[in-house]
Order: structure tokens, then sequence, then C-alpha cells
């Protein structure tokens, strides 16, 4: 859910869907990293992926970033943008929800927070669902679930592996129960898509938490995460208040999770397109591409 | 036991008081108020049934939690014969949050798995209020699939706050606990039924929650988030709980409408902890009856069905794009 976020997050990051980050990174020609606090060009940043240069950190990008990043640029057909939101239960609570969907989709230029897009990746024919973190905290309610869903399908109906980028604070509690039950919905498609055959590489970034991590974010054939990702079900801060102690160093990191078990690799940002090309045509006893 | 009442209830516990001062009163007295004493319990009655008549979300989810509410156990003890409880989840612990194993309904085996609370400050530490741990859903998860095995349909008992949010939790996978339940339960070959019985809390009962047949103790609570949890984040404080339930629409009347709950089983008045051999009677035959209709379809319907309710959750318009 969008705001268990601003419980997670240090609040420079935090606030209002990336205003501030806009702020730290200004129109500028120069951008600081917020964790060597190297200054850097604006536009070697753009081309290093919106990686640091210097120490590696992997910066937050949009969804339309990350899939023009990962898929070839021809042949690219975008996936259940029909699908748009609405306001089942008439949530208000300081704002209306109806209201928070507008204002979202002006500031963020999205209609909700999950983009899947038909494609390739070097002439692998691919299906990539990308969250929309700035879009509530890339929380899932029923439209991600419906265009997760419509993905998946579309990558069984062209027999396609099936990708999905995680960057999501959870449910979307305006949605109330429906929200939960994309966590049941996405999964259980997933289950359609393994009995196709096809392959699902789940990708976790910061931040993966609550039902999208305890759902389809998971449940990977391959689980892919970036460095430094926080990874979780749930928020480090819930987790403080309730045993009292303070949390290990690194906890729910990707490096953590690796060493825990619950991810197969972590891959740099830069290396994902030829990574999961060989895995995919692997998985698939398809022949090398170079 | 003496009933423990809840701050809107305070007018029936002062009630009931006076009953049981007159009572005593009685005992050594040479005149008969045995007239009056009926007059109040009336009285009581009528009040019970008034105050229940009109009960808010927040406080419904105060009897959904309510100290003397039968537990899963008490469910299993009362409903099923021939229990044999199964532990562990053969990799790690065996988590007291749920139990599970084999037993008997209405002579027929069944396989029969829920969340369970503590009573006393002791159990309750011991069963951790409830909140699962991995091992607990990959316990869940082992029985599932013996069930599936062994063609005994799979009755779910779900009554917690939550998964657990701890270090271990988190350490162990909680995440993918929950993420592989949802997944196994969407596409195992044979019947299940949920029944909530008190707290529905989150991804943390959803692991036991995806079923055939859904259904919800009259006050029983299912939810994304606590009414607490909720308000806190987007009221940025806990006393707006009650508008929190309120707007998340929370009990049964409510989700029965949306469609995400199949059957509401009654209570008894003032709730299931008044008369829990009410409550078992009522629940008994709501069981007997959706299993009955769900055993006799063919495995492959039943599973293709089961998908098509779950691809059928949410809602959302479709907008032309040009």
């Amino acid at each position: 859910m969008s705001s268990w976020l601003q419980k997670l997050l240090p609040p420079k990051i935090n606030r209002n869907d990336g205003a501030a980050g806009r702020k730290t990174v200004p129109e500028g020609l120069w951008s600081k990293c917020p964790s060597c606090e190297a200054v850097l060009y604006r536009t070697d940043l753009e081309s290093n992926s919106e990686v640091c240069p210097k120490c590696n950190y992997h910066n937050r990008i949009s969804a339309r970033a990350r899939l023009n990043m990962l898929l070839d640029e021809e042949g690219r057909f975008e996936i259940g943008a029909e699908v748009q939101p609405i306001d089942p239960l008439k949530f208000k609570d300081s704002k209306r929800y109806a209201d928070r969907l507008k204002s979202s989709q002006s500031d963020v230029g999205e209609t909700d927070s999950l983009i899947v897009m038909q494609g390739s990746i070097k002439t692998l024919p691919v299906v990539i669902a990308a969250f929309e973190f700035k879009f509530m905290g890339g929380s899932m309610g029923s439209v991600v679930g419906e265009r997760f869903v419509r993905g998946v399908m579309a990558a069984i109906e062209q027999k396609s592996p099936f990708i999905c980028v995680a960057a999501s604070g959870g449910a979307r509690m305006q949605e109330g129960l429906f929200s939960l039950m994309q966590m049941a919905k996405t999964s259980a498609a997933l289950t359609a898509l393994s009995n196709a055959g096809l392959p699902y590489i789940s990708v976790l970034t910061d931040p993966t938490m609550g039902g999208v991590s305890a759902s389809f974010a998971m449940l990977g054939d391959v689980i892919v995460a970036e460095p430094q990702a926080l990874i979780g079900f749930a928020g480090p801060r819930v987790i403080e208040q309730t045993v009292r102690e303070t949390l290990p160093e690194g906890f729910q990191r990707s490096e953590f999770l690796l060493e825990h078990g619950a991810v197969d690799i972590i891959v740099d940002r830069r290396e994902m397109r030829d990574r999961f090309v060989t895995i995919l045509t692997s998985l698939m006893n398809k022949p090398a591409i170079s | 036991m003496k009933t423990s009442f809840l701050d809107f209830e305070q007018p029936i516990a002062e009630l009931d008081a006076k009953i049981e001062e007159l009572r005593y009163v009685q005992d050594d007295s040479a005149l008969d108020i045995s007239e009056e004493i009926d007059r109040l319990q009336e009285k009581n009655q009528a009040m019970t049934k008034d105050i229940y008549s009109k009960l808010t979300a927040w406080q419904i989810s105060q009897v959904s939690r309510h100290p003397q509410r039968p537990y899963t156990l008490d469910y299993i003890q009362a409903m099923f014969t021939d229990f044999e409880e199964l532990h562990g989840d053969r990799a790690y612990a065996d988590d007291p949050a749920i139990v599970g194993g084999l037993a008997r309904f209405e002579g027929e085996p069944v396989m029969v798995i829920g969340q369970q609370k503590g009573r006393d400050v002791k159990e309750r530490q011991y069963r951790n209020f409830g909140m699962p741990r991995p091992e607990g859903y990959r316990k869940a998860l082992r029985l599932y699939r013996m069930a599936e095995k062994f063609g005994l349909p799979i009755i779910t008992l779900i009554d917690t706050p939550g998964a657990y949010p701890g270090i271990g939790a988190e350490e162990r996978g909680q995440s993918e606990a929950i993420a592989r339940n949802l997944y196994v339960m969407a596409e195992l070959k044979t019947p299940i039924i949920g029944i909530i019985i008190g707290e529905g809390g989150s991804g943390g009962a959803l692991a036991l929650g995806v079923v055939d047949h859904l259904m919800m103790l009259q006050y029983s609570t299912y939810s994304v988030i606590s009414p607490e949890g909720c308000a806190s984040i987007l009221w940025k404080s806990a006393d707006k709980a009650s508008l929190a339930a309120e707007t998340l629409a929370i009990t049964a009347t409510r989700l029965k409408t949306m469609g995400l709950v199949d059957r509401i089983v009654a209570e008894p008045m003032g709730g299931a902890h008044r008369a829990p051999e009410v409550m078992v009677q009522t629940l008994r035959r709501a069981l007997k009856d959706e299993l009955a209709r769900l055993t006799v379809k063919s495995k492959e319907n039943l599973v293709a069905a089961r998908f098509d309710r779950l691809m059928s959750y949410g809602q959302f318009k479709e907008v032309n794009i040009k």
C-alpha cells in the first residue's frame, strides 16, 4: 500500500511521489548520488541506466524507462492500457480515492501503476510487466491485477516468456478487499503460464513489499533482484515496533535475501537484457542469441 | 465462564449484574422476586437484540476479536471427530499458530487447517496471537498436498490478525511462503472450503483463503489491512480506526454484496461466544450443504471454476484506447 512506504522510506525519497526526487535532481545539469553523494552529470547518469558510475547505486526508474531499457525498439505493443481504475468503495480519507487517482494520473502521466508490453529482447519474443512506483507507491489494485493477467494470457497465446519487474509498497488499501484478492488472482494466473511450460522471470527492484512480494513477485521460476533493493513482507518499521529490536545490518536488502536463499541472482540493471536472454533461451531450449 | 463484555455492551453488562444481584437476594429472601428477574431478563434480551441489530463495522471488528470467541480448535473439537493433528513443515519447525490434520466431518474424512489463537496469556504467547510464521504456512502447504493426494476435501478455519512481522519470519521467507500457498491452492485438485471464524487479517488470512466456497460468520471480518493500521497510515491517527473500519468494507454483509464472500453464517444473539453450541450447530449445517455440493463436482470442473472465479476478482472500467 502506498503509505506503508511512507513509513518505511527515508523522508527525502518518500514525499509526494517523487516531487522531492525532482528537487534533488533538478532539470539542471547535475545530480547528486543519494548513496555516495558523488556529483554526477545528469546525462551521464541517464546514459548509464540511472546507475551511479561511481558506486553502482541503482536509482529508481519509471516503468516506461524500464521497458525501454529491456525491450528491442521495434515491435512493441502495450497490453491492457484499456483497463483503468475506478473507486469501488467510494473510499475517502483525507482525500477521495477518486481524486488521488486523478492527481496521480496527471502527475505521473500513467493511468495506473502497472504497464505491460509485448515485444522482444534481442529478437526473443517476451511480455514484460513493469511497475510505476511513482503512481501511488506502485500499489496493487484491481487494474494491476487485471493487466498482469492479460499480460500472462498474451504470453501464453504467443508462447513467449513472461517477465515482471516489481516496484511496489504492496496492496492498494483504497480498494479494500478487492486489492487483497489481486494477490490470489495474479498468483493463479501464473499456474496457467506454468502449465503452458513457459518461463517466468520475476525481477525485484527497490522496493518490493507487502502483498506484491507475498504473491507473484516471489513465484518466479527465476527470481532476480537489483542490487541493494528493499524486499520483504512487512516494512522495517513495523517489524522494529513488533519485535523491539534493532534490525540487523542490510536487513531485507537484495544481498540479504540472496544470502538467505530467497532470490536466485542479483543482476546489475545494465546487464539484464543479456542475462535474461541467456536464461530464457536455455529454459526454452532454444539456440543461444549472442 | 463469566461473559466478558465489550465497551459498547456496557448497558447489557449492567443489566446482567443487576439480575445476578437479584438472584443472590432471592436465595435468602422470603419474597418472590422471580417475576422481576424474568422481566429484567426479557429486557436484557431485547437490549442485546437492539444493540446487535445496529453494530458498526468497528464494533463487529471487536466482536470478531472477542477474547471468549470460539477458536479453531474449539470448532474442530465440536464439529469433527477422529482429529489427528499433524505437525511441522519438515524443514524448520512446527508453528503452533497454525493447526491442522486429519479429521472426520459427518463421518467422512477431511483435512482441516486453521490459525489458532491462545486463550490465556501463556497460550497466547505460545500461539503467537494467531500470527503464523513461514513454517506455519509451509505446514499448511504440506497438508494441502497430502489432502490432494488422498482425495480429501480441505476445510480451512481463518482467524488471524495477519502473518507475523518478525526478523526470523522475513529471513525464512514469509513472502514466499504465503505466495506459494496462493499458487498451489489455485490448482489443488480437491474441494476447498474456507470459513472466516474471527479475524481475516490480510495476506496472512488469504494464505488459507483461496477456496471454492468462502463463508464468513456474521460477526467476523476480512480486510486487506487492520482498521488500526489503515487509520494510522491514512488518517495519521489510530483513533480513526472506527472510520477506517467503515471505509474499508470489512464486514460479512458488505463483502457479500461485493461478491467476495459466498455465504454468511448467522451467529447467536450477542455473538458466537454467547452460545457456542448453537454456533456449532448452524455452522455444521452450512458446511454439510456446501461440502455435499462441492464433492460431487469433477476435479477438472472444480479447478476450472476456481480459476475463473479468481480471474473475476477486481473492479475496473474498460475504455477505448485510440
